[in-house]
């Protein structure tokens, strides 16, 4: 598969207090051509910061250092011109709320067409033509209607997918989607995700999906990365996380999700709060409300490596590997 | 008169029309709505946007006055309770309502025990000595130590603000709890860590729950029934294992094909809803 994003040994700091500290530390993972990576998290794990750094819209006085490189292209130093290119046809941005990343004053049809005509020189009819069938693509039904209607008389599902054909008429390379269906319904969620696997299918778009649910990640997904505390806890196939974790936190994770198939009394719990990379110690972040952790783990800082297809940042991985799986198996 | 501690018949909720909204007249938020919900039972009410499920919730707290339609919780219409101060105490016995944002529903410039408290000072008539106690107690049951309770509502976490909103909730002693979309926004260990709570405090206390929820795994973890409704109707009810493992309404049977698990592929729903009606 041809690469098409690669960051390596990212790392971010924040303005925290007026003092920098880190939120993302040596993130490395690629997404290829056509090729759909999700990055799951809870709060704090520097999921979203992660696709902020790829986009380079990172916060007022945050420092990015490691590599971002788009097309063997540099992100981080990009030219405003390269820049501007690479946000409008390398990269298309889909956000949790659309109505915080729509102007309310445009109409529908206006901000649909207007970055093709501005940008792809496409005249106002074409552009017009072109967006009523992105939108019936996408399931909006009467969609020259809606051409006329503004953001605040569309439902937040209707919205979305509005953005999603937003960012599909600037046909991306890679699109980076941040929990894009968390606000929606059920059967809305499963269109949106049927929308751009399609899309990812025909044209072969790159999808990184950032979400905080496991499951989808894993059934629209080939490859899964699971984040804590600012770093990578593992990163293996899809289809192979569920069945054998290659880290305690993802088995955990996986455990204290209620499922539709069994019902236990109570549910596995991971004790505690998680840790955002601010406050995180120096050893593995997620050390602190692990069962399994012993001294050694609050010692150095982990490092990501590769194991059994996959990789962890899991000191004991070797060990504990056998026995996540099993444990996954009876469950 | 039954054991129900909740028993809604026929209600019915038309908002009217506004300009440039879609829902006119002939659109009824609720259309005759029938359901009860036993003493130490939690009722799961799934649903959709739209579906009418926080209008029921917001009826049965006063929120919103229905158009048509009774309901009583413990055998009392709370409607019957008149207005004024007297009676919204009476009420808040009856009911309490626990939101998905709990930041909002709390006094920013107050530790949360002092909101406990608050609501125990107008409630029951205690001594100070018993009253700590029984702040402490609270707090307790829901995971929260002393020092958790003296922080104001912006030094907690999410989870930890759910639990005294539901500590607070609790304290009035009521007959029946709604949570609406409680869980929904807390990160999966901290959502795993409030419903067992939940669990914990069905068998602790009496109280009956109302979980509204869009989240069917959350349902069938928590709830003994379900009721499952679209636009305004109750298209589906039954016991929580019983019409998980063998949902009969096609509406039912779209919404949990529609869950992410192993093997699942996401698919348009176009075809599938149309089919529903």
């Amino acid at each position: 598969m041809s690469q098409l994003l690669r960051v390596e040994g990212l790392g971010v700091e924040v303005l925290v207090e007026d003092r920098l500290r880190p939120v993302l530390r040596d993130i490395t993972f690629e997404v290829g051509k056509g090729e759909a990576v999700a990055v799951v998290g809870e709060s704090g794990s520097g999921k979203s910061m992660t696709a902020r750094a790829i986009g380079r819209l990172l916060p007022p006085g945050a420092r990015a250092s490691g590599e971002v490189s788009f097309h063997g292209e540099s992100v981080l130093e990009m030219s405003a011109t390269a820049l501007r290119a690479y946000r409008t046809g390398g990269i298309g941005m889909i956000f949790q709320d659309p109505r915080a990343s729509i102007n309310p004053v445009l109409s529908v049809g206006d901000f649909l067409t207007e970055p093709m005509t501005t940008l792809r020189g496409l005249s106002r009819q074409d552009a017009r033509r072109r967006v009523v069938r992105l939108l019936d693509d996408v399931g909006v039904s009467r969609p020259e209607a809606r051409l006329r209607q503004y953001p605040h008389e569309l439902s937040g599902g209707l919205l979305q997918r509005v953005m999603i054909a937003a960012v599909l008429a600037m046909e991306p390379m890679l699109i980076l989607a941040d929990e894009p269906t968390t606000a929606l319904d059920v059967t809305t969620q499963s269109d949106v995700m049927a929308i751009l696997d399609e899309a990812r299918r025909e044209r072969g778009m790159g999808l990184m999906l950032i979400t905080h649910d496991l499951e989808l990640a894993a059934a629209v997904c080939d490859r899964t990365l699971v984040m804590y505390g600012g770093r990578i806890m593992e990163e293996q196939a899809s289809w192979r996380l569920h069945d054998a974790p290659l880290h305690p936190y993802t088995a955990a994770l996986l455990a204290s999700r209620p499922s539709l198939a069994v019902q236990p009394e109570y549910l596995e719990v991971i004790p505690g709060r998680p840790l955002s990379a601010v406050e995180a110690p120096a050893g593995c972040p997620f050390a602190n409300r692990c069962a399994l952790a012993i001294p050694e783990c609050s010692e150095s800082a982990p490092v990501v490596r590769k194991l059994r297809g996959g990789r962890t940042s899991c000191i004991r991985a070797e060990t504990l590997a056998p026995s996540l799986a099993s444990a996954r198996e009876a469950s | 008169m039954t054991d129900a501690v909740l028993e809604v018949a026929d209600l019915s909720k038309t908002f009217a029309p506004r300009h440039g909204l879609r829902r006119g007249a002939g659109h009824p938020a609720l259309a005759g709505v029938s359901f009860e919900l036993r003493e130490r039972r939690a009722l799961g009410v799934v649903g959709e946007s739209g579906s009418g499920k926080t209008t029921i919730a917001r009826i049965l707290v006063g929120l919103e006055k229905a158009s048509a339609g009774d309901y009583t919780i413990g055998g009392v219409d709370p409607r019957s309770l008149g207005r004024g101060a007297k009676a919204r105490k009476r009420r808040a016995r009856l009911v309490q309502m626990v939101f998905q944002d709990p930041y909002s529903s709390f006094d920013p410039r107050q530790p949360v025990a002092e909101s406990i408290r608050q609501v125990l000072r107008l409630h029951f008539d205690l001594t100070e000595a018993e009253r700590e106690h029984r702040v402490a107690t609270l707090l307790e049951q829901v995971g929260l130590d002393e020092r958790r309770g003296q922080t104001l509502p912006r030094g907690l976490s999410g989870g930890e603000r759910q639990r005294a909103a539901i500590a607070r909730a609790l304290a009035v002693e009521p007959q029946l709890v709604i949570l609406d979309e409680a869980v929904s926004a807390l990160d999966v260990s901290i959502q795993a860590q409030i419903l067992n709570l939940l669990t914990e405090l069905r068998q602790q206390t009496a109280v009956s729950y109302m979980l509204l929820t869009h989240d069917l795994a959350v349902v069938r973890q928590v709830a003994d029934d379900v009721i499952v409704m679209r636009d305004g109707r109750i298209v589906e009810r039954g016991a929580t294992d019983s019409l998980f493992e063998d949902p009969q309404h096609p509406y039912t049977q779209l919404l949990l094909s529609c869950v992410p698990r192993q093997g699942w592929k996401p698919r348009r729903t176009r075809e599938a809803r149309a089919g529903v009606g």
